[in-house]
Order: structure tokens, then sequence, then C-alpha cells
């Protein structure tokens, strides 16, 4: 349509553009210049080129906390979809029980981090002694608790999943002698394929964004074990007062985040794609 | 248990067990929450209190200002919620109606946001705000967020299945472009804006990285960062503390699921 004035559409537009840009596009600028200076907010910054890259990459360290985050983040993806997969199959029936059922495991997707954080700490120590003091079990603990946090997420996007696929489909794979695990395999799977990837990127993305869990439960430690990128992050800045290096891991997990996102961009085309399909099939 | 009844009960069985996975924890943190020092120090593991002692609800009354922080928490979630959407209809009429130059580079924009968390901007914005001088105020919590590229983009999709007619129909009979898009388009889009508003409240009531990045003492502390202290200050085992600070941060949005499970269920399908 045309607008009555030309200036219509920015006025509309302006709060909006205004607060994004500052808030969301320049920072990634700021970000991007402050990691060529070495400041500690105190004195005044120094020009220094890529030395903060340098410094944050020493040793070995960006690669392990890039890792790190990975490895915690591919075991929630696989946590979260394998059981939010299987509850959704399950609890995909009538009754006000399964609506119990469902709304039990969804509550820990509503409530804080914050509490579902503390809870697990305290579920987790006996007698003083906890698994979170253990290198070896600190990152899978997180993980875990990171699971029990967004499976109910994933379980109720599967079920919106489950709702678009049709009926006369199964009763036809039915017909043809498929049992209840034939129909499962070979309709019903492969009609949730785009949810699952959509599932998998979504999951992905915020588990990589982690960080009340381990300002929480650890603090990145015990021995660095659970020290995850954003974590890392807020270390440098208000920790060690390093806005140069804060900035510097910034734009590298930046990079990174963008990457993943390229991957939830794909996913989304692809889902939004078969649903389209499917309408289009069950229309005819 | 015959083997045919026990194949028609197991998904029953096995929801059970599942419900009981997610409700165990929470009724262990209640539980908790009603004992006393010692019963923890004595018997750690014990599924129920001794009696519904309310010391440790009394503790945290006493260690932080509760009624204050939730003040804080509920304003700055609700001031942020409601200024999504007041900013989002104008803009995602503009994007979905109006035809104009610059419009591509206008959503382009709004999507290109959609790609940037918090997790991503808060060093330079803690930047940005210690320069201004206003880390560790109401508007370091509220303004990074007063408007959504989520919240922009999803209204922007509702209004593009709204028929021209009805806008022109309004300007026909003379209704100004404020009119429209916040007393016909509005109302209109009511479910999506309901589930925009609860959806963006709670995650911000929720909320601790925010808060935590942005303030450096009590002033505009919110509960999340308040209960997480509480866990901070303790030494050893004071978990039935911890746990009462637990319940109170939950109980409101608890209840608010409880009350609008539609709503939120259906922005999680979207």
């Amino acid at each position: 349509m045309t607008p009555r004035s030309t200036w219509h559409p920015w006025a509309m537009l302006a709060p909006t553009l205004a607060l994004l840009v500052v808030f969301f596009l320049v920072p990634i600028g700021v970000a991007a210049f402050e990691s060529v200076f070495a400041w500690d907010l105190l004195t005044p910054p120094r020009f220094v080129g890529a030395a903060n890259y340098a410094a944050i990459a020493a040793h070995g360290q960006l690669l392990r906390t890039a890792l790190r985050t990975l490895e915690y983040s591919v075991f929630v993806v696989a946590g979260t979809m394998s059981l939010g997969l299987g509850l959704a199959l399950l609890v995909n029936r009538p009754g006000r029980f399964f609506a119990f059922v469902r709304a039990s495991v969804f509550s820990a997707y509503v409530v804080s981090w914050v509490a579902v954080a503390l809870l697990w700490m305290g579920l987790l120590e006996r007698g003083g002694r906890s698994l979170l003091g253990d290198p070896r079990w600190a990152l899978p603990a997180l993980a875990f608790v990171g699971v029990w946090k967004l499976t109910g997420y994933a379980m109720i996007v599967f079920l919106a999943g489950l709702q678009g696929v049709p009926r006369s489909l199964l009763e036809a794979a039915a017909l043809d002698g498929a049992g209840a695990w034939g129909r499962l395999r070979h309709v019903t799977l492969p009609l949730l394929a785009p949810t699952a990837a959509f599932v998998a990127t979504t999951t992905l993305v915020t588990s990589f964004q982690a960080f009340d869990v381990v300002r929480i439960m650890t603090q990145g430690g015990p021995a660095r074990a659970t020290e995850l990128f954003v974590y890392a992050i807020y270390e440098q800045i208000f920790l060690d007062l390093s806005v140069g290096r804060a900035s510097a891991l910034t734009v590298v997990f930046f990079g990174m985040l963008l990457a993943l996102s390229a991957l939830q961009l794909r996913a989304w085309g692809v889902r939004a794609g078969v649903r389209a399909g499917v309408k289009a099939g069950a229309g005819r | 248990m015959s083997s045919a009844r026990l194949r028609t009960a197991w998904p029953g069985l096995a929801a059970a067990a599942a419900a009981a996975a997610w409700m165990v924890p929470y009724a262990w943190m209640v539980s908790t929450a009603f004992k006393t020092l010692p019963e923890i120090v004595a018997h750690p593991a014990a599924p129920f209190p001794e009696r519904l002692d309310l010391g440790a609800y009394r503790e945290v009354f006493a260690a932080m200002p509760v009624a204050r922080y939730l003040a804080v928490t509920v304003g700055m979630a609700g001031t942020i919620a409601a200024s999504q959407i007041a900013l989002a209809l104008p803009a995602g009429y503009a994007l979905a109606k109006l035809r104009f130059v610059g419009a591509r580079f206008a959503f382009g924009t709004v999507l290109a946001c959609l790609l940037v968390p918090a997790q991503a901007t808060f060093v330079p914005v803690f930047l940005m705000f210690a320069k201004a001088r206003m880390v560790d105020t109401m508007a370091a919590l509220v303004l990074p967020f007063a408007s959504s590229a989520f919240g922009t983009f999803l209204v922007r999709q509702a209004l593009v299945s709204v028929p021209d007619e009805i806008i022109e129909a309004a300007r026909m009979d003379g209704a100004s472009e404020w009119t429209i898009v916040y007393r016909i388009l509005g109302p209109m889009l009511r479910p999506t804006l309901v589930s925009l508003f609860l959806v963006s409240f709670v995650f911000h009531y929720n909320d601790y990285f925010w808060p935590l990045v942005m303030t450096t003492g009590d002033r505009v502390r919110t509960l999340p960062l308040g209960v997480a202290l509480l866990r901070e200050q303790g030494t050893g085992v004071r978990w039935h503390i911890v746990m009462a600070g637990n319940v109170v941060l939950s109980a409101p949005v608890i209840a608010l699921f409880a009350v609008a499970q539609r709503h939120l269920l259906r922005a999680v399908r979207a």
C-alpha cells in the first residue's frame, strides 16, 4: 500500500531501528574496534594490533574454550533431541494425565536458569562433595542440567510437528500392513526430519551461549573444566579488566555463532518448505 | 501383571516415570525449604521435613529485600514486554503493508539483529553505558531490549496476512495511521501480542545474565540475582535457605504458566 505521507514509514520504524542498531549492530563494530587496543578501563587505551588475538589464542587456550563449548552444546543437543522426541511420541495421547505429564516436563523450560542451576547444585551435593568438583564430571553434569531444562521445549516442538503428520498417511501405511514400528520408521520420522533440524539448530545456538549454569554452578572450574565461551568473555572483562581481550574473544565468539546460525537458517528454510509441501499435499 | 495388560499400560507407566523425573526435583526443593539447619545436617537425604518450618523463608526475607527485588524485576520485565509490543506494531505495519524506498534495507536490518544475541554485545554495551555513567540504572536493564527484532519480525509476519481492504476502509473512514495501528490492527493481532508479551515477560523476569553484567550494586538488583547471591553468601550446607529463595523466585512464573499455558505454548510452537 502507498503510505499517506513519504515520512510515515520511517517515523514508524525509527524507534525500532534506532534501538536495534545502537544495541545490536553498533556493538559488534565497537567490539571489533576495541579488540585491537589494550585497555584496562583505568589507564588510556593503547593500540596493539593483533596482540589481543595472539594472547587469547596462546597455549591453545581459545581452541580449548571453543571445543569445550561445542562439546557441551553437542551433549545438550543430543540429549534434548532424543528425550524430547521420545517424550513427544509417548505423551501424544489424549487425557488429563498426559496433559499433566506434558506440563511437568515443559515447566522446567519456564522457570529461571537460576532456579534450575541452584536446584541441581543442591541435588548433586552430598555430604559437602559434588560431581561439580570433579574435573571429569563437571562438564557432563552441567550438560545434564541443560538437557533437563530444555527437553520440554524440544518435546513441545516435536508435538507440534506430530500434528503435521497427516492421519491419512498413517492409515494408508497401516492398510499396507505396516506395524506401529514400521509406521514410525517409514512415515512419522521422515516427516519429522525438518522439525528435528529446527530443534537441533535452535538448541545448538542456545547452548553455545550458555552462561548462567557456569556462573552459578562452577565459575568455570574445577581447573577450567567448565569454562565455556561466554563465561571466558565475562572473566576477561569483569575479573581481569581486559577490555581488549574480552573484545577479541567477543569477535571470535560472534563469528562462530554466525556459522552456527547459517546452519539454523538453512534448517528453517527446509522446515518452511516441507510444511508448505505437506499442506499442499493434504489439500489435494 | 499379564503381558497383555503390560502392553496397554506401558505408555502410562513410562509417562509417569517422566513426570517424576521433573516433579521429584521440585518436590525436593519445596521440601528442603521447610527443613531446619540441624535437620539438613543430620539427615541430608530425608525426603520429608519433620514439620513445616518457615524459618528458611524468614531468613530469605531477612537476607534480602524480597518485595523491592520483585518490584524491580516485574517492573523491568513488564516495561520491556510492553515497549516491545508498542514499538513492534508500527514497525511491523510499515514493513508488512507500506511500500517505500528502503523497505528491503529496513527489513534486512531487523533480520540481521535476529542473529546477534546479548551475549555477543554485552562487552561493548557495558562500555557504552559506563561512558554514559548509566551502569546500575533501570535504563541499562530496559533500553537494550525496549525493541525486539524477533517481536518486530513476528508482528510483521502476522500483519502480512491481514487484507489491505481493512486498512483502506479505515483510511476512507478518516482513521489516522495511529488509530489504524493501535486501535484496529492491534486488537486483530491480540493472540500473537499476548503470546509475545508473556514470552518476553517470562524471559526477562527469569534473566540472570543481563542484570548481572549491567549492575554493580544493590540499586536495581533483580530477584534472580538476589536468589543466586543467597548461595554465594551461604557458608556450607544452608540449602534450605537457597531452596526457599528458589521457591519465591519460581512461584510467580509457575503460577503464570498454570494460568496462561495456552499462550506460552503457542509462542513456542510458532
